[in-house]
């Protein structure tokens, strides 16, 4: 088990550092002179060309990328803002928070509504309350999250003003942008809670375990729901990770000094060592997601976890092997 | 077999679909609402009662009457003419963006499948990378390298979602490759490009029609939120992003502006998912009894 983490640790270095190619060569082709933009439409031809040397702007494509790399490696800096100077890791670690907390809450908030709409849904199929949460949810999917926030703030801030429209200071602020994020999740959640459990709900073992006397609750939770759970757990992982790319716009919409925040801000204004740590930052977080995904299978079905350890074992196996035949 | 009854073999395969799409009730509602904005974008300066740049500075900001059903906006256009000819806009991303991300997903799925090995190790490597990219944040990132506009924004999100065609044709090819149908042609001398853009993609392509069906709707959705952070179609275009971009600051005193184009976006949305689910009931072999 051990060694699988570690293989998928180290399989993400490639990854990784394919990210920061793509997103480098991306910054680098896009239009507009980051110099000018810190200098200001005023400033001199000269004073910009010096800073766009000083930058290493005008280095050659490939000596600016290792140099990039090179600094992430060796002192694990991502180089610096161009628009406030500070450190680019210290301007993520102090919006990374903000992002999370807004993720795990909606995630949270998503789950708690999706699986039992789900559950309820699957073995109660075509009555009123799974036409209606069925409807419900494809409703919830349909929505741009950025309009609901738009809606949700006119209803709840503008008219009815119980909650705050922006910021980010306390619970109470917390509610709308999760309620935002989490609406599309969770009606996501219901249908693939719903599917995966209408495919396990009719199997023969289902059908054994009702013949044992056993009570229909410990039938769908002990029995169904724990067969039904890896597509769940998957969908839960993903729309976590897509929670993060959401929060983009819904840090936005909220002014939530967040990472979504920054990002589109650093977009805006050319700030590209921000943009290029921003990305790097959310793709580790989603490898990390997702390989936190593949173990909790483990833990929800043994067969899988038996196979993660015979492959380390098969690996441990012919590295023993060879290490045998190198001594003879 | 002889022609003629395998063109009949077909037609009926194709009538058994159509009669059991139509028998599908989520699919045909999705259809009929579809069909409707088709409708509406292609006959827009018909059907719309105003032009979509129609300025009138008298009347700004009015609510629903009977000469703007649903109102004008901040510059006295009719908001209604611009959701109308704002449909060109979306479903034309939509489609397109769709197109993009298909084709270029698409053949490099089934060339990854198709050759194996080595050539499928490098290209699914590749789009390992891409795929570890949150989807919005590629499509934003794309669009801030090449700049805003409709072109642009379609690009951006083909690109941001060829991944996922990728995977799926490659999945579908991988199991269609090895059959006998692919043998003969290689018996028969065909070259790799025929055999796969004749025989094995055809047969593959069920599960990529239901894929693009609910991508054309992920594809809108993402236009809208370029748009809605100004890096997609800019100001005066009618998409309904750039509606709801422009309407935000107004929020507080005029509520038409930011809730009708969510609810256009929101019934196109919906009309294609519904179709699209229906359209996987009805191809996936798995559900069929």
């Amino acid at each position: 088990m051990y060694r699988y983490i570690i293989k998928r640790i180290l399989m993400m270095i490639p990854v990784l550092l394919g990210v920061t190619f793509v997103i480098f060569s991306m910054m680098y082709i896009s239009e507009g002179d980051p110099a000018r933009m810190i200098l200001g439409e005023g400033a001199q031809e000269s004073e910009v060309e010096a800073l766009r040397e000083e930058l290493g702007l005008n280095d050659p494509f490939l000596t600016r990328y290792v140099n990039y790399i090179k600094g992430i490696v060796t002192k694990g800096d991502l180089g610096t803002s161009y628009v406030t100077g500070r450190s680019v890791s210290e301007e993520i670690f102090d919006r990374w928070p903000t992002t999370m907390l807004l993720a795990v809450l909606s995630v949270l908030l998503a789950t708690a509504i999706g699986i039992p709409a789900g559950i309820i849904s699957a073995t109660k199929q075509y009555s009123i309350f799974d036409n209606l949460a069925m409807v419900l949810a494809l409703v919830g999917v349909s929505m741009p999250n950025f309009w609901q926030g738009l809606v949700l703030i006119l209803v709840f801030s503008v008219y009815l003003n119980i909650l705050p429209p922006s910021g980010f200071y306390g619970p109470i602020y917390w509610i709308l942008p999760a309620v935002t994020i989490g609406t599309s999740t969770a009606a996501t959640i219901t249908r693939m809670t719903r599917s995966s459990m209408l495919d396990v709900i009719h199997q023969d073992y289902i059908r054994t375990a009702r013949a044992k006397g056993l009570s229909e609750r410990v039938t769908i939770t002990r029995h169904a729901l724990k067969n039904a759970l890896i597509p769940i757990i998957t969908t839960v992982g993903l729309q976590f990770g897509r929670g993060l790319g959401g929060a983009i716009l819904t840090e936005s919409i909220f002014s939530i000094p967040g990472l979504g925040k920054l990002m589109v801000d650093s977009i805006k204004a050319r700030n590209y060592p921000v943009v290029q740590g921003g990305v790097l930052f959310i793709a580790i977080a989603f490898s990390i997601i997702n390989l936190v995904v593949d173990i909790l299978y483990a833990f929800a079905d043994p067969r899988i976890k038996s196979q993660y350890q015979s492959q380390s074992r098969k690996k441990k196996r012919s590295t023993t092997q060879e290490k045998a035949g190198e001594a003879a | 077999m002889t022609e003629l009854s395998m063109q009949k073999r077909r037609s009926s395969r194709r009538r058994e679909f159509w009669l059991r799409l139509c028998r599908n009730k989520a699919a045909l509602i999705g259809m009929v609402i579809l069909s409707v904005l088709i409708i509406t974008a292609v006959f827009a300066p018909i059907i719309a009662p105003y032009h979509y740049d129609e300025q009138n500075y008298q009347i700004t900001n009015q609510l629903p009457s009977l000469a703007h059903p649903l109102g004008t906006d901040n510059c006295g256009r009719d908001i209604l003419s611009r959701l109308i000819y704002g449909s060109r806009v979306s479903l034309q991303i939509g489609f397109i963006a769709v197109g993009i991300g298909a084709a270029v997903g698409g053949l490099l799925g089934a060339v990854a499948a198709f050759y194996g090995k080595a050539v499928d190790n490098i290209i699914m490597r590749c789009i390992d990378i891409v795929l570890a990219i949150p989807s919005t944040l590629l499509a934003i990132s794309i669009s801030a390298a090449l700049g805003p506009g409709l072109t642009n924004a379609m690009i951006a999100i083909g690109i941001g979602s060829a991944p996922n065609y990728a995977r799926i044709v490659r999945a579908s090819v991988l199991t269609v490759k090895e059959q006998e149908f692919v043998e003969a042609a290689r018996c028969v001398g065909a070259s790799d490009a025929y055999i796969i853009l004749r025989e094995i993609l055809p047969n593959a392509l069920s599960p990529i029609i239901v894929q693009a069906t609910l991508g054309v709707a992920s594809a809108i959705l993402s236009a809208a939120a370029l748009s809605f952070i100004g890096l997609g179609i800019q100001p005066p275009s009618p998409e309904w992003g750039a509606m709801l971009s422009a309407g935000r600051v107004y929020i507080r005193d005029f509520w038409p502006i930011v809730t009708f184009p969510g609810v256009a976006i929101m019934i196109t949305i919906f009309a294609l998912n519904l179709f699209g689910d229906g359209l996987r009931d009805v191809l996936d072999p798995k559900l069929r009894r």
